[in-house]
């Protein structure tokens, strides 16, 4: 046998934190001319972001039923949100106050969101929940590969035979975790490269091993380590990757503070540095909330639910700015998933217990911006054992994303996903004028939009180019208050930079909107 | 046949290669790690200088518990089980110690597993049989298996790791001697003498038919003295080579002293109808043959078939053979490193226990096994596993099942797969490399970080990844594979059923060092990601409710899995 193919096995196949000599990322800074020699310009391939929530998200809290809130203040009065302090994403549906950055993204029509999610006759283990949304299974069937390494390895079908090579360089998926994600197991190997945590990527490019006590055994375990780093056959093409580009938005939170910013900073930075990777899984822990999702005393807007939607807002807020300057955002799209949602009605430790079918959030500017479905029908009075019935199959979202995002035929969606019911009815989470060509996601936005500096102290410089139309500048603070009208009137066509005065405006998340006709563009501003 | 020639290769190519190699930029694309890579470009390129124990071989007197019993049982058998370990630890180091030294009833010989193997009925042994070309190359296959087996199915006894020690020491290759009986005969011997006498051991192996074939003995004539086996015995088994104070004298013996031993040994010849050495008086040199000074210029008359004991007690009236055999004994149960300190608190002591017990081993092993010096913590955690190690502790620690001996062709079948295994790990049973034995316990300063290369390491995360993987090996019809919920099952139930309590457990049967803060964190996310502790309790329990529900025993095992998985790939887990 040959020996590369031991190697790449073992790279996908076993866990091991990654590193190996090279030169340290701070030494390059972001080159366009560096960029266009090694080919980065050239990148036309698309990439899929997954956002693993594990725990199971209590979709109830996130998007919110604002035309049910009686059954709702019947069902979780402990913990549900006041109605008043829900952000309207519609007229009948809101959005969790924690999530401004989600709700200003949607308004810009960076997020879709996909209604009560499930699968016929739930299951509310966290293991085999997770299997089964991870291998696209039907509930009483187990399949031991990922949905999404089955779709690898038909692509790649003598993976990891042959694998890195000229044509094909790169991961194929990478996991950033814990654990290489199920969702990009393949039938025999993992199809996915584990990075196993934003740590290790560092470690990873700076060529850094964990450091080992001043003993024998310490000298082995060093010594160890390093071969192991040399063994992950991945690692030249990611430091490459990681040369080629550095993150760009100066609003990614301090490392360690949101781990999934962290992550998604990671991928922003491969994605434009040119790595081919196709599939990215990230995750973020914690949803699992049975009691104390809210606080004990104080606003239920605040808490453990709280945070965590908070951080899932400010991350992709911030991915989202990141891959818009890195000129990269038409190329990604993501998703989020968990392995189920809770129960309707609240437990008295002011949780929720494990339950059926939840909102999920696709995300990036291709997507459709639109509300999937309609709101969840709770019952007046729920009881224990009442779950919010699923209205699409995950799998649907799953062979919509492959069929528009991936462009893979109905047959081969039908053999990927194996199901009593399938075909799955087609949703359109991806922008129809991405599926059909007939209409850029740039069109639907206002051209050269940016507010700098940002974050700013006192004075700031709104700068977009007008198609000659009304122009209204307005910023918005982190609840949808408006608190500046920079500009309500028509302008010329051609490049305009307005000053924006803040210095009067607390310091906090502010959003800065502008909208020209029938585009619209919004950017996080951060008051200092 | 020149056994030498592989001998010198490492010791000539080393330091040149090393230094280019860490002078390379790291690797690229198109510069993958090489394919024949022998030596990491990471491993030593000078004696590490971590601080080393300065304890001598007194009697240990701290305490004795889990961690202790376990480091004993790591370095004495592959792989102690969970089971081993508890029983060590709840008896008293002497009593463990006397288990160790009590050497098992000798094991019935290989079996014939072979359709190509005709001589005998399958499940009978070959080993008294002619020898015949044809059927050469299954008995040497139900040999190696059958050793095998031998290191799978071991007791808490010293001697599978001391006749690996003695193979090691006293090398034969069993694809050079081309006789699997004599193979066989010689690891009777080996295991036979492996708790025992030395001196006798190096008698019988010195006139043993595979020893005689393999080092030339049997060529060896009164006018023609084969130097190759005399040279060997003084330079790799007895008294070994030191500084080189003259023209060929080195120290410890010199060429004319390699030249006499070499007359002493002439006459001898293998007999392929007795399987056993034979001595022909006209074939021996009858001179008086004259030592060294090394050798306090002895010389040794004509004793005919008596006289290589003379050779071999005068050899063994040097202190340095005590030293060299106690050095040896040293890197091979505790640590490669011998510093100043240690050669004169550990290897100069234990040498003159050896002597002070005519050559008796287990008095040395005894004492080595129950030092504070052995229980130092510096000296835990610091052997690399070898392939043996590596492989066969896996086995055993993970509680991996193998087919019973009612199966004898799927038995041998599995046996003989582990050995292709460690033969692609760079350790085959019965055929180290050459003369000298594995590098790993010769070559400086590599040492232990020979087993360990970017060809070899791959190797070894391939294996744990298959004994992990839902289908495990198949072979013969027969399946091997690492149960992970019966693994889990044979713990306390409420060590089974909490996710630190159960990650701490596994982690001191398999880790040797233990794991900082962060690396349990990340083992307790590889089970539990991103959920709360009581989520594991809930499933378990849940799976131990209804044991036969294949979803809910799916569920824990796939993340049983991944949490093995996961320890197998630390680097912790090739320490031993």
């Amino acid at each position: 046998m040959k020996r590369r193919h031991f190697l790449q096995t073992t790279a996908a196949a076993t866990v091991l934190p990654t590193l190996l000599g090279g030169l340290p990322i701070g030494a390059y800074g972001f080159s366009p001319e560096l960029f266009d020699i090694t080919g980065g310009a050239t990148q036309t391939d698309r990439v899929l972001v997954l956002i693993q929530l594990n725990g199971g998200n209590d979709g109830l809290n996130m998007i919110i039923p604002t035309d049910q809130y009686s059954a709702l203040m019947n069902a979780r009065a402990d913990i549900a949100i006041p109605q008043n302090q829900v952000l309207p994403l519609s007229v009948n549906t809101g959005i969790h106050p924690a999530m401004a950055g989600i709700k200003n993204l949607y308004e810009n029509g960076q997020i879709g969101v996909v209604q009560a999610v499930g699968y016929p006759n739930a299951n509310y283990s966290h293991f085999r929940a997770t299997d089964i949304w991870t291998s696209g299974s039907d509930s009483n069937v187990t399949i031991t590969s990922g949905w999404a390494g089955r779709y690898l390895n038909g692509e790649y079908a003598d993976y990891p035979n042959g694998y890195p090579s000229t044509a094909n360089p790169d991961p194929l998926a990478i996991s950033i975790g814990s654990v290489v994600s199920n969702c990009v197991q393949g039938p025999s190997v993992n199809m996915g490269m584990a990075i196993a945590s934003t740590s290790s990527f560092y470690q990873l490019l700076s060529g850094g091993v964990d450091a080992a006590p001043n003993t024998p055994a310490g000298h082995e375990l060093t010594f160890i380590r390093q071969v192991i780093a040399q063994t992950q056959v991945y690692t030249t093409a990611i430091q490459t990757a990681a040369r080629r580009a550095t993150n760009l938005s100066p609003l990614y939170p301090t490392a360690g503070q949101n781990a999934l910013a962290d992550q998604l900073k990671i991928v922003a930075q491969l994605v434009a540095g040119g790595l081919q990777t196709r599939i990215y899984v990230c995750n973020l822990g914690g949803f699992d909330t049975h009691s104390a999702q809210v606080p004990t005393t104080g606003s239920t807007t605040t808490g453990t639910h709280a945070t965590l939607l908070g951080k899932i807002s400010q991350a992709l807020e911030v991915f989202q700015d990141d891959v818009r300057r890195l000129n990269v955002q038409d190329r990604v799209v993501g998703m989020t998933f968990s392995e189920f949602g809770r129960r309707i009605k609240a437990n008295s430790s002011k949780g929720t217990d494990h339950g059926a079918a939840a909102p999920l959030i696709v995300f990036g500017t291709s997507v459709n911006p639109v509300l999937h479905g309609t709101n969840p029908v709770l019952p007046a009075n729920a009881g224990v054992n009442d779950q919010v019935p699923m209205q699409f199959d995950f799998r649907a979202i799953y062979a919509s994303i492959l069929k528009d995002w991936f462009k893979v035929t109905q047959t081969t969606i039908n053999e990927l996903l194996p199901s009593s019911t399938s075909p799955f009815p087609y949703v359109p989470v991806i922008r129809p004028g991405v599926v059909n060509g007939t209409a850029s996601a740039a069109k639907t936005n206002v051209a050269g939009f940016s507010v700098y500096p940002n974050p700013v102290r006192d004075r700031a410089t709104v700068e977009f180019t007008g198609e000659g139309g009304h122009v209204q500048v307005l910023v918005y603070d982190a609840v949808g208050r408006e608190v500046v009208r920079l500009l309500d009137r028509t302008l010329s066509r051609g490049p305009h930079k307005i000053p924006l005065d803040v210095s009067q405006l607390a310091a906090g998340s502010y959003y800065c909107h502008v909208q020209e006709g029938p585009r619209v563009s919004s950017r996080l501003l951060v008051v200092l | 046949m020149n056994r030498r020639a592989f001998l010198n290769k490492p010791a000539t190519t080393l330091a040149a290669p090393i230094t280019a190699v860490l002078a390379r930029p790291a690797i690229g694309i198109d510069d993958p790690p090489a394919d024949d890579e022998t030596i990491s470009r990471f491993a030593n390129t000078s004696l590490p200088t971590e601080p080393r124990s300065l304890a001598g071989i007194s009697l240990y007197t701290g305490s004795w518990g889990y961690a202790q019993a376990a480091h004993l049982l790591r370095r004495c058998l592959f792989g102690p089980t969970r089971a081993e370990i508890n029983t060590a630890a709840s008896q008293t180091l002497a009593e463990v110690v006397d288990r160790l030294l009590t050497a098992p009833a000798a094991p019935a010989p290989p079996l014939n597993v072979s359709a190509t193997d005709t001589s005998v009925p399958q499940g009978q042994t070959w080993v008294t049989e002619p020898f015949n070309q044809t059927f050469e190359g299954a008995r040497r296959s139900s040999l190696r298996a059958w050793w095998m087996g031998q290191l799978v199915g071991q007791g808490t006894s010293l001697s599978e790791k001391m006749t690996l020690f003695w193979h090691n020491h006293f090398v034969i290759e069993l694809g050079d001697i081309n006789d699997a009986r004599y193979g066989y005969q010689y690891c009777a011997l080996l295991r036979q003498h492996a708790l025992g006498n030395i001196r006798q051991l190096t008698e019988e192996v010195t006139v043993a038919p595979a020893m005689l074939r393999y080092l030339n003995g049997n060529q060896s004539t009164a006018n023609a003295p084969n130097e190759n086996y005399g040279r060997e015995l003084l330079e790799l088994f007895t008294v070994g080579k030191g500084p080189l104070i003259g023209p060929v004298n080195y120290t410890n013996y010199t060429e004319a002293d390699v030249q006499a031993a070499a007359k002493v040994l002439t006459g001898w010849r293998d007999n392929t109808t007795t399987i056993a050495g034979y001595y022909t008086a006209s074939r021996h040199n009858t001179t008086t043959k004259q030592f060294s000074a090394a050798f306090q210029n002895a010389t040794i008359a004509n004793l005919g078939d008596q006289e290589y004991k003379a050779l071999i007690a005068l050899i063994f009236a040097q202190q340095e053979t005590a030293k060299f055999l106690c050095r040896k004994l040293y890197r091979w149960f505790v640590y490669y490193v011998i510093d100043a300190t240690t050669e004169a608190e550990v290897i100069e002591p234990l040498a003159r226990l050896l002597v002070a017990n005519n050559y008796n081993v287990a008095p040395v092993l005894r004492t080595l096994l129950s030092s504070e010096h052995f229980y130092d913590a510096v000296n835990m955690g610091c052997v690399i596993k070898s392939p043996l190690d590596f492989t066969v502790g896996t086995c055993r620690q993970l509680q991996m099942v193998f087919p019973a001996a009612s199966n004898l062709v799927a038995q041998y079948g599995m046996w003989d797969y582990l050995n292709s295994s460690t033969n692609v790990q760079q350790q085959y049973l019965g055929d180290p490399p050459n003369v000298a034995g594995w590098p790993a316990y010769w070559q400086t300063p590599q040492y232990y970080e020979m087993w360990i290369n970017a060809v070899t390491l791959p190797r070894r995360n391939q294996l744990t990844d298959l004994f992990i993987s839902t289908n495990g090996y198949s072979r013969n019809g027969a399946n091997i594979k690492i149960n992970v919920i019966d693994l889990v099952l044979s713990l306390p139930p409420a060590t089974a059923a909490d996710p630190n309590l159960l990650i701490a457990e596994l982690a001191q049967l398999l880790l040797p060092i233990t794991l900082t803060a962060n690396q349990l964190t990340y083992l307790n996310d590889t089970l539990l990601p991103g959920l709360p502790d009581f989520e594991w309790t809930v499933e378990w329990q849940q799976y131990l409710a209804a044991p036969t529900n294949t979803t809910r025993k799916a569920a824990v095992e796939t993340k049983l899995r991944a949490l093995l998985r996961t320890m197998m790939g630390l680097a912790e887990y090739h320490l031993s």
